[in-house]
């Protein structure tokens, strides 16, 4: 709730963002009624699909919807639907393709880019009801899940057959598959398990138009375009997912965590550095700072070694032998860095109190700021340090505290920018740091985001990363599966509206359509 | 921190700590803003697992209760919400941030039923039910279920309201389960000596509720105290604690109680306040915050504050203090079920399975889906049956799946409210309070004796 004085979007008033249509042009105040009209139109209908119970009209309720994880952007949904099979998902998608009406999907809210940011002249359509876990099917190490279904409860489920699913982002108890999906989320095991995207076998999902469609399926591989591949990271512009395929992981023979504390954040990239360099592959390489170490402390009391100025978490998992060799590996290695104080874990129970710090990080730093911005970027592990570096500097020179975190394994930095809302111009001059920062990673060679997605709140930095060409090959494919645009609109892609004269953002046609090669819808 | 961590550790967890004397202080709307709207609450919320909707969950209640202070009322739709939340308090546990929920709610609560115009029948029930609850000589004469309708006068406005078949499944099953007392349990006297050595004079609650339907457990309380070594004090004229009240927006009435107990309990000059009934010592252990919510002078609030700071549920202190008497065999196998007041309340999970551990032949589970509210939640299964129910049918099959023959916990409602549960699908279940089984033990009793 804190950013929201930034940019507020929670009026209902016919605003900026409600008189547009799913395109982004500009029509005037007629096609504003009309949209509004058609809206309330659509009521009783997504009753008749939804049941009385799953649709939410009254203001107050739908306002609890206004903003995901990223609370700086909000909106009230127009209309929230609570569906609880693929059919009916299918049938309301299939409604708002025909009525042109814009739809949001929406998991559990967690998303940091402001993905399931909903609009007033749509349809918020909400999975938190779908949470079966429909089959564990240790033979074929699969699961099948219905999409909100939380993350750490296919773990659970999966849990007596001796398996697991890898990817663990933080938010692993919350978070939605669906919405893991949708953003390729990631954790951090990725190091060596990988993202979302690496342990999707199938999906169903309803496509915008309101067809159910099957992709892929138990087998480890299908013939043809990856089309699950390319609908993970969509962030809900291809559809909605309405059952997943998920690959389910052995759990391994031992486990050993590690916990070196630094008296300074160099000395913990060397230690990271060197482990990368001897060729040791742990499940989990992570590091965080005096600052992050401070905000958990507090939240959770995680009792890290005192005086730390950088800890190192690292997991070494795998048959016992390899584990322990590598263990000892590892604490030679941080030995040499400089490591004041290394501790040991191989019990669940003193496992989990070395993650709980670091787990609990982002959402901790509320004890020591009452506002914040995560920041969620990518540069290659050779510029770690010399990235840490800027930012310290980038954040002396503002007089802004930035608070790291991070999965030092795979380079993806999670800078949280610290800021009092209360002081004027202070979110602004956050903004900019945490803008300044993306710069940064790209300029290493990096990416402007890691694993929480573009959403709105990066859709504008795209063209950093992206020519105009490749932007609009982009939108082209979207389009494909989105003829009507009514599928989380102005999400993902920069549109001249959400960002402005973008310089470099193509306004003609796409060469390839203009050549007849390719239709634009 | 550590230390403090550690510290809090035995006495209330880091929130309770966080969340008394430390942000009692702040205004509400700072208090609001420390949501960082992460949902790191909603998977522990029972009202978020039972519906999925975002408006019954904890970041929705703190988002409606944002709304309510930004247009200064509130509608119909988010008293709703507020009162489908069982104050279990599972979202304070779960939260990074150290949301102060508890003192939110209870904020808001009061709000509500000062701002707020309920329907009559609404008004009708609630008032039928706290004419009642506090009062443990009321109370007592519901122990007949009819004789009591009659006794209290209440059996006219009930009635008519349509409130009756709502109470009484409810009261029917409390004197269903409430275990058989065989004649009258003697009162305890007003001083229990300490056996052999006296090692500390422990003031001693008697409740309402436990009072009138449990007081097989005081008695095994005062017993297994003084087996202990303590000298146990059980102060005359102490009444309800205001636990009840406070949890349901009825801050006046609250602070009327909680003074009263303060007064009680502070001229006795004990060690400290020991409490067996899991939602009473949660709020005794925030009078502060209740006293200086109902506006009572600062010199009270600070009176108030070092009642508080006394104030230790029973298991916590038999473990602080260290055993003394001799545990003896109890083989059975048990489920030990945690209270919400008391793991998320007051942060005490370990204790009483330290407690329970130390008894030989005991075999305890823990369930399933632990931090997940039971339904019973005070006066909530009365006030709201069907989510009540349903938590209940829930926790029913978690404790189902332990096959234990014993349910153990440190609060009478909760056992009562699952055994209820089960026995109405033909599985019987047997329940004890942790301290009758400490006490069974003690006194060498066969298992027969609890199951
Ligand atoms: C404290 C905290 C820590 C976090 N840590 C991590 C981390 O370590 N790693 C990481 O990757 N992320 C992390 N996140 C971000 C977030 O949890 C993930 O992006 C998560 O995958 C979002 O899931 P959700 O169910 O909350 O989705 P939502 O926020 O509800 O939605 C996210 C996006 O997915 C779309 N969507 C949702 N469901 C579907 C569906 N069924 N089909 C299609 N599209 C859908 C929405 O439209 C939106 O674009 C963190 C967030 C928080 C608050
Ligand atoms: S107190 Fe319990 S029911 Fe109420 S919001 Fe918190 S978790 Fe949900
Ligand atoms: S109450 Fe705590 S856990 Fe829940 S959304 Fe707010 S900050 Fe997150």
């Amino acid at each position: 709730m804190r950013d929201r004085p930034i940019r507020d979007r929670s009026d209902e008033s016919p605003d900026d963002r409600s008189t547009t249509d799913p395109a982004g042009t500009d029509r005037g105040q007629a096609d504003r009624a009309d949209r509004a009209d058609r809206l309330s139109a659509l009521v009783p209908r997504l009753k008749g699909i939804c049941g009385d119970d799953g649709v939410i009209t009254d203001r107050a309720r739908r306002r609890t919807y206004e903003s995901d994880g990223l609370t700086y952007h909000a909106e009230v949904p127009g209309v929230v639907v609570l569906p609880t099979t693929a059919e009916q998902v299918a049938e309301v998608l299939g409604l708002c393709s025909a009525e042109g009406v814009p739809f949001v999907p929406r998991g559990a809210g967690t998303g940091l880019s402001a993905g399931a940011l909903p609009r007033t002249d749509g349809v918020l359509v909400t999975t938190s009801r779908m949470r079966r876990v429909v089959e564990v099917d240790p033979d074929n190490e699969c699961a099948v899940v219905q999409p909100g279904v939380a993350n750490l409860d296919i773990t659970r489920a999966a849990a007596p057959y001796g398996y697991y699913y890898a990817p663990d982002p933080s938010s692993q108890q919350v978070c939605s598959v669906g919405g893991n999906i949708a953003e390729n989320s990631g954790g951090a095991h990725c190091l060596k398990y990988g993202f979302t995207v690496n342990h999707v076998l199938g999906l169903q999902i309803a496509t915008p138009q309101g067809e159910l469609v099957r992709l892929g399926g138990k087998a480890p591989e299908a013939p043809g375009y990856d089309l699950i591949g390319a609908f993970i990271g969509s962030e809900g512009t291809l559809g909605i997912a309405t059952e997943a395929t998920v690959r389910l992981v052995r759990t391994p023979q031992k486990v050993t965590t590690l916990l070196a504390a630094f008296t300074g954040m160099d000395a913990g990239g060397e230690a990271v550095s060197s482990v990368v360099a001897e060729g040791v592959l742990p499940a989990a390489v992570e590091m965080m700072d005096a600052l992050s170490i401070a905000a958990a402390e507090a939240a959770v009391a995680c009792d890290y070694p005192e005086g730390a100025g950088a800890v190192l978490i690292v997991e070494l998992d795998g048959p016992a032998a390899d584990v322990d060799a590598d263990a000892a590996m590892v604490r030679r290695l941080c030995e040499r860095a400089g490591a004041f104080e290394i501790r040991e874990a191989s019990g669940a129970a003193e496992r989990a109190r070395i993650w709980k710090g670091r787990k609990s990080a982002f959402a901790a730093v509320g004890r020591i700021s009452p506002a914040y911005i995560v920041q969620d970027g990518v540069v290659p592990r050779t510029a770690l340090g010399e990235v840490l570096g800027d930012i310290a500097r980038l954040s002396a020179e503002s007089g802004i505290r930035v608070a790291n975190v991070f999965h030092a394994g795979d380079g993806n930095l999670h800078p949280l920018v610290l800021f009092d809302d209360a002081e004027p111009g202070a979110g602004e001059r956050a903004a900019e740091v945490s803008g300044a920062i993306l710069d940064l990673c790209i300029r290493h060679g990096g990416s402007i985001t890691g694993e929480h997605g573009v959403g709105v709140d990066k859709a504008c930095s795209m063209p950093r990363m992206f020519t105009p060409e490749d932007l609009e090959t982009m939108d082209l494919f979207r389009r494909a599966f989105d003829p009507a645009g009514v599928a989380n609109p102005e999400k993902l892609l920069p549109t001249p509206r959400l960002c402005g004269e973008v310089p470099g953002v193509r306004k003609d046609v796409h060469p390839l359509v203009a050549q007849g090669r390719a239709e634009q819808f | 921190m550590t230390e403090g961590a550690e510290s809090t550790q035995s006495t209330g967890g880091p929130e309770s700590a966080e969340n008394g004397a430390g942000t009692a202080e702040r205004p509400f709307p700072d208090l609001l803003s420390d949501c960082v709207h992460c949902g790191f609450c909603l998977p522990t919320c029972p009202t978020y697992v039972l519906w999925g909707e975002e408006m019954d969950s904890p970041r929705g209640r703190i988002h409606l209760m944002g709304q309510a202070e930004e247009e200064g009322a509130f509608t119909d739709a988010s008293v709703g919400h507020f009162d489908n939340c069982l104050g279990c308090l599972a979202c304070v546990t779960a939260c990074p941030s150290g949301v102060a929920y508890d003192a939110l709610i209870e904020t808001t609560r009061a709000r509500v039923e000062e701002e707020h115009e309920r329907p009559r029948a609404e008004r009708l029930i609630r008032s039928a039910i706290f004419s009642l609850f506090p009062h443990r000589r009321r109370l007592e004469l519901m122990r007949g279920p009819l004789r009591a309708y009659q006794a209290s006068g209440l059996a006219g406005p009930l009635r008519s309201s349509g409130v009756l078949e709502r109470v009484s499944p409810s009261v029917a099953a409390m004197e269903r389960m409430a275990p058989p007392i065989k004649g009258k349990v003697p009162a305890l006297p007003e001083r229990v000596p300490a056996v052999g050595r006296r090692r500390a004079v422990v003031g001693m609650l008697t409740g309402c509720v436990q009072g009138a339907f449990f007081p097989q457990v005081n008695t095994a309380t005062a017993r297994v105290l003084a087996s202990e070594g303590c000298e146990v004090v059980v102060p005359k004229g102490q009444g309800c604690c205001g636990a009840l009240s406070s949890h349901s927006g009825r801050a006046e009435e609250a602070a009327r109680f909680a003074e009263r107990t303060v007064r009680t309990f502070e001229k006795e000059g004990v060690d400290a306040v020991v409490v067996n009934s899991a939602g009473c010592g949660g709020t005794m252990k925030h009078y502060g915050r209740v006293l200086r919510e109902a506006g009572r002078p600062d010199d009270l609030v600070r009176r108030a504050e070092a009642l508080s700071a006394k104030v230790v549920d029973l298991s916590e202190y038999l473990v602080a203090l260290g055993p003394r008497a001799e545990r003896r065999p109890l083989p059975v196998k048990a489920a030990y079920h945690d209270a919400c007041h008391l793991s998320h309340g007051q942060g005490v999970t370990a204790q009483p399975r330290e407690l329970l551990r130390a008894i030989p032949e005991l075999e305890v589970a823990d369930l399933p889906n632990p931090e997940i509210c039971c339904g019973s939640a005070g006066v909530y299964n009365l006030l709201n049956p069907e989510p009540a129910s349903d938590l209940g049918a829930r926790k029913a099959d978690d404790v189902a799946s332990t096959k234990a023959s014993l349910l153990i916990a440190g609060n009478p409602g909760c056992s009562l409210q699952i055994a209820a549960t089960m026995r109405e699908r033909g599985e019987e279940i047997a329940v004890a309070h942790t301290v009758q089984v400490l006490d069974a033990s003690i006194r060498g009793l066969p298992p027969s004796a609890l199951v």
